[in-house]
C-alpha cells in the first residue's frame, strides 16, 4: 500500500495543475464573457482572407 | 427575392418588417420598407457579407425613426483621448456600446466589420454587455470614421456624456478565483476523506488516517482564508456595529468547524469534519454567484450623464461652428441646438423659433412654445428648426442637475432593517449560542471535556448554512427568471419588500401611455391614391414631431424620387408644398383654411379643398385595465402626473375614484405625494419613466421604471420594466410576493434538520459520520426544494414555458 504515498502525490499535482491553469484562464480573460463563444462557435470559417 | 410575412404582405429584405403597399420593386426584385434600410443593405451586399441574413431570421435592425448623429465630435482630440483605450500610433483600442446588438447574425456583421475598411484590425463582440471592442489603425482610420461605418450598417453607437467619463468598473475577477479555489479544496478534501467514509484505516504502519488529516489541514487553509474571508468581513462588520445578520451564526459555525477539526486532527482523536466545510464554502459561493448573475445591459445607476450627448456645437463670433466639450460650456457661449436636439445647459433664446420638447424633465407631453429672450432649461429637446442659446449656466449647474442633486437622492442605500435574513440571522444567533451555553451549563456538572465537546458541536450543527443558501438560491433564481420575461431587479432586498407595498403610484404620460405617445387618426373626406402620396411626400422631408407621425399613419412612401418646385414649412403654422397642378397645405386649421377659428387636430387641404384631419390622443398601453383590476387587490391606486387632465374620464373609471387623479404635479411635488403617503403609514410603490419621476421613484419604498429599450436613460431605480410585458405586472407581483413561501418551505425543512441534528448534540453524542451526512444532505435538499419551488411558482404565474 505504499504506492498510496505515491498516488496522493501525483493526484494533488495534477489537481494543483488544473487550479493553475483555471487561475490563467479566468486571469487571460476567458471568463469575462460567457455567452458570444457560443454564438460564435457556429460561424463558418469563409473568412476571405485579409489582403 | 421578395420575402413574405405570413399574412401574405411583404417584408422589407433587410429588416423583415412590414413594407407599405406604395413601396416599389428594385430591378434585382428586392424590396424595401425605407431608404435606410435599403443603404444598409446596399452596404453590406457590396462587401459580400449577405450572410448576415440568413444565420437569423430577424438580423436587420429597423431603421424608421433613426435620427441623424453628427460624429464630428469624435474628431476632438480631447474626446477621443477620454474613449480611445490605449494603444500605440498604429495600433488603438475602443469600446463602443452598442445597444442594437440582438443575435447571432450581429455578432457575425460586427465581427466582420475589419471587411469595411483596412484601417480596422479586428473586432470583437460581448454580447451580454452590448460592447464591441475595436482595435484600429488610426494612421488608416479616424474614430469619426468608424463610428460613421457602423453608423451606416445600422449599429450606431452609444457615446454620451456618461460613456466617455465613466469607465465601467471591470468584473470581480476576484470572486471567481474564490469560487475555483473554493471548489479545488472541497475536491480534494472530499477524496482525501473517502478512507474514512468507507472505514479503511492504518495498513503496512502507514497511518493514511494521519496523512490525509494533515493533507485535509493544509488544503483547507485558501479555502478558509481566502474564499471565505467576504463572509468573515461581514461579520465582523455586523458585530461592530452592533447589528446581527445571518453572517454572524454562519462565521460562528465554520470557526467552530474549524477548530474542532484541527484539533481532531492535531490529536489524532478523529478525523475532523472539513469535508463539510469545504462543502460548506463552496455552495454559499455558488449560491451568491446564482444571486450575482445581473443583467449587463441594464445599468441601475445611471445619471443624468448618460443623457446627455459629449458635445454641442458652439457658435464662434465670426459665425463659424465648432463642437465643444460639453463639459467646457462656459456661461456666455452661444449654441446651435438643431432640431431634435438636447439643451445642454440653461440658457436664454436669443434666435430662432423654439419649440421644446420638455416630456423628460417635466411630464408634460405637449410642445412648448418659449418667446425670444426667455430661457429655455437643460433636459429640453428642440422640435423644429435650429436654434440658437446664450449659455446661463454651466451644465453641472442647471436645472436639470440641480433636479437630479436633490435631496431625495442623497437617500443612503440603507435597506430597510427587517430584512428577512437578517431577521432569521438575529434569532439564530441568540438560539444558537442559547442552546449551547445550556448545554455547556448542563455538561459542566458532569466532564469538562464532555461539555467542551457538546458546545462546539451544538454550534457546529446548528450553524445555519441552510437558511443561508435559502435566500440566495430562491430568490436568485426568482430574479433570473423575472430578468427573463424583461422585468429586471436590482437586488434581493426589493423582492422581500414586495410582501409590504399597499399603496401603488402610478405617472402617466410614458408610464400608462406610450412613449410614442400620440396615436393619429385620419379622417379623411375623399382622398384618392394620389393624394394621399402627395400628402406623404409632402410630410417626409420635415422633422417635425407632427409630420413624423402622419408620416407613419400614411406608410412610408418610398419609390420614385420625388421633387416638389416648392416646398416650404412655417414654423408654428405648417407645410406648404407644390408642383404644377397641386398645392398641398398641411398645418394648423386657420392657416390652412384662411378662417379665424381654432380647431383641435392638423388640417390638410389640397388645391385649397380642406380634404380631411389627423387628430392625436395618447395611446394607453395594451392590458391596463387587467393591470388596474389587479393593482386595486393590493391596496390603493393613485395617479400623478405632470400632464394636463387630459382623459380625466377614462383615468376616473380605471381608478375607481377620482380624488385619487392628480394633474399638472411638477416633479418636487411628485416626491412631497410620495412622502405624504409615507406619512400615512402607506408604503408605496411608484411605476415612473422619465427624470421627472426620479425624485418620487428614489423616494418610494420601491421605484420602478417603464423603459422602452434597453439603451433609455432609467434614473436610478429598484427595477426595470420593459414597456412591452407592461400587461405581464400582474404575473410579476404575483409572483415576486408568492417567493416567500418557498423561503418559508425551505426555512422549515432547515429548522427540521437543525433540530435532528441539535437533539444529537446536546447529549454530546455527535459522531463525525452522522455530521457528514447530515449537514451536505441538509444544505442540498434546501437549494433542490427552493429552486424547484420558484420554478414551479414561475410556471403558474406563466413565466416560463
Amino acid at each position: 500500500m505504499k504506492i498510496m504515498i505515491g498516488l496522493i502525490g501525483v493526484s494533488l499535482l495534477v489537481a494543483l495543475g488544473f487550479l493553475a491553469a483555471f487561475i490563467w484562464a479566468v486571469k487571460s480573460g476567458q471568463m469575462d464573457d460567457d455567452y458570444t463563444p457560443s454564438i460564435r462557435i457556429l460561424f463558418d470559417q469563409d473568412k476571405k482572407e485579409k489582403p | 427575392m421578395v420575402q413574405k410575412l405570413s399574412d401574405g404582405k411583404l417584408a422589407c429584405a433587410h429588416c423583415g418588417e412590414l413594407c407599405a403597399t406604395s413601396g416599389s420593386l428594385r430591378s434585382d426584385g428586392l424590396l424595401f420598407c425605407c431608404q435606410g434600410c435599403e443603404m444598409v443593405y446596399d452596404i453590406i451586399s457590396q462587401h459580400d457579407l449577405c450572410q448576415y441574413y440568413e444565420l437569423s431570421p430577424d438580423a436587420g435592425v429597423n431603421l424608421k425613426g433613426r435620427k441623424q448623429v453628427i460624429y464630428n465630435f469624435l474628431e476632438d482630440p480631447e474626446v477621443a483621448g477620454k474613449l480611445i483605450q490605449g494603444g500605440n500610433a498604429s495600433k488603438a483600442y475602443i469600446d463602443f456600446h452598442i445597444p442594437q446588438i440582438h443575435c447571432a447574425s450581429c455578432v457575425w456583421l460586427l465581427e466582420n466589420l475589419y471587411q469595411f475598411h483596412s484601417g480596422i484590425i479586428s473586432s470583437r463582440v460581448h454580447f451580454a454587455k452590448k460592447q464591441l471592442a475595436v482595435q484600429f489603425d488610426p494612421q488608416l482610420i479616424s474614430l469619426r470614421n468608424l463610428a460613421e461605418i457602423l453608423d451606416s450598417i445600422g449599429y450606431a453607437p452609444t457615446i454620451n456624456l456618461g460613456t466617455v467619463e465613466g469607465v465601467p468598473p471591470p468584473v470581480s475577477k476576484k470572486f471567481i478565483y474564490q469560487i475555483g479555489i473554493a471548489g479545488f479544496v472541497f475536491g480534494n478534501i472530499m477524496l482525501f476523506s473517502f478512507p474514512e467514509y468507507l472505514g479503511l484505516f492504518d495498513e503496512d504502519g502507514i497511518s493514511f488516517t494521519q496523512l490525509f488529516g494533515y493533507l485535509n489541514l493544509i488544503l483547507i487553509l485558501p479555502a478558509l482564508l481566502y474564499s471565505a474571508s467576504d463572509y468573515f468581513i461581514a461579520a465582523w462588520q455586523a458585530i461592530r456595529y452592533r447589528k446581527l445578520n445571518i453572517d454572524v451564526p454562519l462565521t460562528l459555525g465554520m470557526v467552530a468547524l474549524f477548530l474542532r477539526s484541527s484539533f481532531e486532527i492535531l490529536t489524532q482523536s478523529g478525523a475532523g469534519y472539513l469535508d463539510s466545510l469545504a462543502g460548506l464554502i463552496f455552495f454559499l459561493l455558488i449560491g451568491k454567484w446564482f444571486q450575482q448573475k445581473t443583467y449587463y445591459q441594464i445599468s441601475f445607476d445611471r445619471n443624468y450623464k448618460s443623457y446627455f450627448p459629449v458635445s454641442a456645437t458652439r457658435i464662434l463670433e465670426d459665425d463659424q461652428r465648432e463642437s465643444i466639450h460639453l463639459e467646457k460650456i462656459e456661461r456666455g457661449d452661444i449654441l446651435l441646438i438643431r432640431n431634435g436636439e438636447l439643451i445642454p445647459a440653461d440658457g436664454q433664446l436669443i434666435a430662432g423659433e423654439a419649440k421644446i420638447d420638455y416630456s423628460f424633465v417635466s411630464g408634460e407631453s405637449d410642445l412648448q412654445r418659449v418667446p425670444l429672450r426667455a430661457l429655455v432649461y437643460a433636459g429640453g429637446r428642440q422640435m423644429g428648426s435650429s436654434i440658437r442659446v446664450r449659455i446661463e449656466k454651466r451644465v453641472s449647474q442647471s436645472y436639470l442637475t440641480s433636479l437630479w442633486n436633490d435631496e431625495a437622492f442623497k437617500k443612503d442605500g440603507k435597506e430597510p432593517l427587517q430584512k428577512m435574513a437578517d431577521q432569521m440571522g438575529t434569532f439564530f444567533t441568540y438560539a444558537v449560542l442559547g442552546i449551547a451555553s445550556i448545554t455547556l451549563g448542563y455538561w459542566l456538572t458532569v466532564d469538562i471535556s464532555i461539555a467542551i465537546q457538546a458546545f462546539i458541536a451544538v454550534l457546529i450543527v446548528a450553524c445555519p448554512c441552510a437558511v443561508a443558501l435559502g435566500i440566495p438560491f430562491i430568490f436568485g433564481n426568482a430574479l433570473r427568471i423575472l430578468g427573463k420575461n424583461e422585468f429586471y431587479l436590482k437586488s434581493i432586498a426589493v423582492l422581500e419588500q414586495f410582501k409590504h407595498i399597499d399603496a401603488v403610484v402610478l405617472d402617466k404620460t410614458g408610464t400608462l401611455t406610450e412613449k410614442k405617445f400620440t396615436s393619429g387618426h385620419f379622417e379623411e373626406e375623399a382622398f384618392n391614391e394620389k393624394e394621399r402620396h402627395l400628402v406623404a411626400q409632402a410630410v417626409i422631408h420635415s422633422h417635425h414631431l407632427r409630420s413624423q407621425q402622419i408620416a407613419e399613419i400614411l406608410g412610408d412612401v418610398r419609390g420614385a424620387s420625388f421633387i416638389w418646385d416648392r416646398w416650404e414649412e412655417q414654423v408654428g403654422q405648417g407645410i406648404v408644398a407644390s408642383i404644377p397642378g397641386w398645392e398641398v397645405k398641411i398645418g394648423q386649421w386657420a392657416w390652412v383654411s384662411g378662417q379665424e377659428e381654432e380647431k383641435e387636430g392638423t388640417y390638410v387641404s389640397i388645391n385649397g379643398n380642406i380634404k380631411g384631419v389627423f387628430t392625436f390622443s395618447s395611446t394607453y398601453r395594451p392590458g391596463i385595465e387587467k393591470v388596474f383590476a389587479y393593482l386595486k387587490k393590493w391596496g390603493a391606486v393613485f395617479l400623478i402626473s405632470g400632464d394636463q387632465s387630459k382623459d380625466k374620464e377614462y383615468l376616473s373609471g380605471l381608478f375607481g375614484r377620482l380624488d385619487r387623479l392628480k394633474f399638472r404635479q411638477p416633479p418636487k411635488q411628485k416626491l412631497k405625494f410620495i412622502q405624504s403617503l409615507q406619512k400615512e403609514g402607506y408604503q408605496v410603490m411608484m411605476i415612473g419613466d422619465g427624470l421627472n419621476d426620479s425624485g418620487a421613484l428614489m423616494q418610494s419604498n420601491i421605484g420602478i421604471v417603464i423603459a422602452e429599450s434597453d439603451n433609455n436613460f432609467t434614473p436610478a431605480s429598484d427595477g426595470i420594466l420593459k414597456s412591452e410585458q407592461f400587461d405581464k405586472i400582474p404575473q410579476f407581483l404575483g409572483f415576486a410576493r408568492s417567493n416567500r413561501k418557498v423561503v418559508y418551505a425551505a426555512y422549515t425543512l432547515a429548522l427540521i434538520y437543525n433540530a435532528i441534528g441539535l437533539s444529537i448534540a446536546v447529549q454530546g453524542l455527535l459522531s463525525p459520520i452522522i455530521a457528514a451526512i447530515l449537514m451536505p444532505i441538509s444544505s442540498v435538499s434546501v437549494v433542490v426544494l427552493g429552486i424547484a419551488g420558484s420554478n414551479f411558482l414561475a410556471y403558474r404565474y406563466g413565466l416560463k414555458r
